[in-house]
């Protein structure tokens, strides 16, 4: 069959570009409820805070988990031999990121649950569980963008991309906050996103001028005339975006609660262009000096497979969570919890 | 000193097992709270809304346990088994991903209109979310399940350069094993719940509880597990033909026959010998091992001799399916005489509700002994005839692998621990509450909590 003939060809760039949009996905939607639970108060009087806090998160956050399982399995279908070199590279990390999901994903059931004097103590393992998966996420990154070095440069980059990919989550997780809250609360998180957003901005920067300088395909990719004028857009853009949060967090909150909603937009448009600028760096390799994505695809026959539900499912999959979205709409403390 | 090997295939066994305590609840209890909110709806008796209210909560905790060790199960493979996804991923992988396709996202999402959307959407569509989230945990079971059935028995598929490809993915799914280890392993989810329900519910009972709602649920899981014990039965002999035309070195493990023989008996208790090929202390039926698996009293059973270095471990795969059968045998014991007694007197006398409590978690120890013997049963290959389990390995170092699964066992700990002590705590608060039918909700469901007057905002339940 022709079809199947080329489909060696185009089955992997439409997972790999599936595969980004789950990873996409993943870091705004769990990005913004990991956020929540880095800047989680645990004073003794932030009680009330913290139960809105993570009502704001409570019906979405194991969907948007799901997306990590989403990216992840798409990996292992798609690109089996990036998948296994990815992930033994990564192995500690890896666990201990596990144990953060797992510290986060249980803390929020039981701290409702368990005995009152308890739930401080679950609060804080929440916390605690959120800061350590973003740090290993970011260290990950750092990791991969390193090309899985070990010398000193590369921990300390990846120690860097740490508390930038956690900072960015801040950013992203104070700015929902911000849309979803209202009164003191928002006011304190209008005060967190602010402080997020600089050291955000600190990171991105970092990661943008040392990812050229130490693989020399990026710099040659990024830096080569005509494109250009039209690739630097993408990080000025992602500055004007930086800026303009920057105005406008001085000004929240409005009358009426204006624009509440604006800072989560443009922290969205920050995310979506960071990582646009990364898949430019990096397509077609899949494993970055390694393997491309056509090296380390699984069979056609695997990949049309799935390729054929995922036509179905994921439009599918999209609507209802828009539904989910729209069902829970308005801000956090008016939900009612029954 | 432990190998990668050893401690790998102890992480995933450690994982796995932990894993599999909350779906093999979550499953079926999903479809009991979809049923408790259904009866709410058509008569309006408040009763049923109490006894969904308490078990949404359990299954919520229960649902929460299971998703963040199933994420860890979702990394196992790509860390610790990299040779089994260069070998098999062409089939493995589509099947993992429809699992996450079809049934991750739909059960994720809809939990949370279930858990916290009463309020936001009409009755309707709260129940129907109920119903959505209890079929995306069944769809979840299927998927994996293809996989775990065609690990054991493979179909459909073809190696080319020494790599699996999949030429026919019907005979993938529903590979020879698969229907009976799918409906065995509901029914398994079924008689889990239903005695975890039963259990819970008799506890209240004993603990002083003189409300409708857990005498309600007490007897809706002694009915369904007086039915699904019988069922269970008679589908894992159906499962055990089947395993004998396709593993019968495993059967031969399982009933510890170990010379082929005509007319064998059905031992109730022995202890195998692996030194001396032998049962010590026996004491079976006679010829009715051959009767049930043959249908023939004089039928011919293969033994371990005819699988010489190629079989199981035979005293675990023994033990662990007579630990599966005993427990079976009696979840239909006292099934039966409970729903005896709820009909003769109408409540159990207190001897009985402490068996049943007994019983709560009766479910997990046949659950586990039954996957125990199926997984072992496959040893030492992975994927029966296709890729042995030690070819499987990651080449990460044994300090690492040791790392982990130290770390996961001390967390693991801590969340069983956790788990078990919530369960306690929620009942003993429901047993407390007073039975003032006006804290119940409105038909629209907008009054307040009867467990706690000044509630927590992100309780939920
Ligand atoms: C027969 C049932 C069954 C079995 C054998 C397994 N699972 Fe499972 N799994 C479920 C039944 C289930 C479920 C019923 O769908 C879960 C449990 C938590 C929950 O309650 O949903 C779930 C959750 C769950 C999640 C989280 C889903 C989410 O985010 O909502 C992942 C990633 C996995 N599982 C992965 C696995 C893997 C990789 C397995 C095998 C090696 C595995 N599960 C065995
Ligand atoms: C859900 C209940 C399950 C339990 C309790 C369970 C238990 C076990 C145990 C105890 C082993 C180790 C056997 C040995 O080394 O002697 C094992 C191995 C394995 N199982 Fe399962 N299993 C389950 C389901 C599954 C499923 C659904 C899959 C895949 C789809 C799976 C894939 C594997 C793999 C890849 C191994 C190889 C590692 C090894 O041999 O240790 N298992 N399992
Ligand atoms: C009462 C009589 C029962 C019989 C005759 C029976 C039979 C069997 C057999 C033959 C197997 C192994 C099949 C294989 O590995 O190929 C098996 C596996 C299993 N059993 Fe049972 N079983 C019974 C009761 C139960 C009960 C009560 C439970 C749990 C509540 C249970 C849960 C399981 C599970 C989880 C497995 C592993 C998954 C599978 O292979 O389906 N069984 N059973």
């Amino acid at each position: 069959m022709s079809i199947a003939a080329n489909s060696a060809d185009w089955l992997p760039v439409v997972f790999i570009g599936l595969m980004g949009l789950a990873v996409l996905a993943y870091a705004v939607l769990d990005g913004y409820d990991l956020g929540v639970g880095i800047l989680l108060p645990l004073g003794a009087d932030d009680e009330a805070q913290r139960d809105t806090m993570i009502a704001s998160i409570g019906p979405f956050w194991d969907a948007n988990e799901t997306w990590l399982v989403l990216a992840i399995g798409l990996l292992l279908i798609a690109f089996p031999a990036a998948h296994s070199m990815v992930l033994m590279h990564l192995y500690i990390p890896t666990a201990i990121m596990l144990i953060g999901l797992i510290m986060r994903g249980v803390a929020f059931d039981f701290r409702a649950k368990a005995a009152v004097d308890h739930k401080l103590a679950w609060d804080r393992a929440f916390k605690v569980g959120s800061l350590l998966t973003s740090l290993t996420q970011g260290y990950m990154l750092g990791q991969y963008v390193m090309g899985f070095q070990s010398g000193w440069m590369a921990q300390l980059f990846s120690a860097l991309s740490a508390i930038g990919v956690s900072a960015a989550y801040s950013y992203i997780g104070g700015a929902w906050l911000i849309m979803k809250t209202e009164g003191a609360l928002q006011s304190r998180a209008i005060h967190w996103t602010h402080r997020a957003g600089r050291a955000a901005l600190v990171g991105v920067v970092a990661v943008s001028m040392v990812n050229p300088l130490v693989n020399p395909g990026v710099f040659d990719r990024w830096f080569t005339f005509p494109l250009v004028m039209f690739v630097l857009l993408v990080p000025m853009l992602c500055f004007f975006a930086f800026a303009a949060n920057e105005i406008l967090l001085r000004r929240l909150p409005k009358l009426h609660d204006r624009h509440c909603w604006m800072p989560f937009v443009n922290v969205l448009l920050i995310f979506v262009l960071c990582f646009t600028g990364l898949a430019f760096s990096f397509y077609p390799e899949i494993v970055p000096g390694k393997l491309t994505i056509w090296q380390a695809a699984s069979a056609p026959e695997s990949l049309s497979f799935i390729f054929v539900g995922a036509v179905i499912v994921v439009p599918l999959i999209l609507a209802y969570t828009v539904f989910s979205y729209w069902v829970f709409h308005g801000k956090a403390t008016q939900l009612q919890y029954h | 000193m432990l190998d990668t090997l050893v401690l790998s295939r102890m992480q995933f066994a450690a994982n796995i097992s932990f894993h599999i305590l909350f779906p093999s609840i979550t499953i079926a209890l999903c479809w009991i709270v979809f049923f408790f909110k259904l009866r709410y709806d058509q008569t309006d008796n408040p009763v049923w809304m109490r006894a969904y209210r308490f078990w949404v909560k359990v299954f919520a905790l229960t649902f929460a346990l299971g998703v963040v060790s199933g994420i860890t199960m979702s990394f196992q493979f790509g860390t610790n088994w990299p040779g089994y996804m260069e070998k098999v991923g062409n089939v493995a992988g589509p099947l993992l991903g429809y699992e996450v396709l079809t049934a991750f996202f739909l059960e994720a999402t809809f939990l949370g209109i279930m858990l916290f959307g009463i309020n936001r959407v009409s009755s309707k569509i709260h129940t129907l979310s109920a119903l959505i989230v209890a079929i995306g945990t069944t769809i979840s079971a299927f998927w994996i399940l293809a996989l775990n059935s065609w690990m054991q028995t493979p179909a459909g598929y073809e190696v080319i350069d020494g790599v699996v490809h999949p030429t026919d993915w019907l005979a993938v799914i529903f590979n020879p094993s698969f229907p009976y280890r799918f409906s065995h392993m509901l029914l398994a989810s079924g008689l889990t719940a239903a005695f975890f329900v039963a259990g819970l519910s008799a506890y209240r009972i004993l603990k002083g509880d003189t409300k409708q709602a857990p005498r309600l649920a007490l007897k809706t899981g002694l009915v369904l597990a007086a039915v699904l014990a019988p069922l269970q039965a008679f589908v894992g002999d159906l499962h055990g033909l089947n395993t004998l035309e396709h593993q019968p070195q495993k059967i031969a493990a399982m009933e510890g026959v170990w010379h082929t023989e005509k007319g064998a008996p059905l031992l109730l208790f022995a202890i195998p010998d692996e030194e001396q090929k032998t049962n010590h202390l026996p004491i079976g039926l006679p010829r009715m091992a051959s009767l049930i698996l043959t249908h023939d009293m004089d039928g011919e059973i293969r033994g371990l001799n005819e699988f010489e270095g190629n079989h199981p471990p035979v005293k675990p795969m023994f033990f662990g399916f007579r630990i599966m059968v005993g427990v079976g045998t009696l979840m239909l014991l006292v099934s039966w005489a409970g729903c005896y007694l709820l009909r003769r007197r109408g409540e159990l006398p207190r001897w009985m509700l402490k068996v049943v409590v007994g019983m709560t978690l009766s479910g997990w120890v046949a659950l586990l002994a039954g996957w125990y013997v199926t997984e072992m049963g496959r040893q030492p290959w992975l994927v029966t005839g296709v890729l042995k389990t030690a070819d499987a390995v990651t080449p990460v170092l044994p300090a690492n692998v040791g790392f982990s699964l130290a770390m996961y066992l001390v967390v693991y700990a801590i969340l069983m621990w956790a788990y078990l002590h919530t369960l306690k705590v929620m009942a003993l608060k429901s047993v407390k509450v007073e039975e003032f039918e006006t804290a119940e909700p409105a038909a629209d469901g907008s009054l307040a909590n009867p467990t706690s007057a000044k509630r927590p905002q992100g309780e939920y339940a």
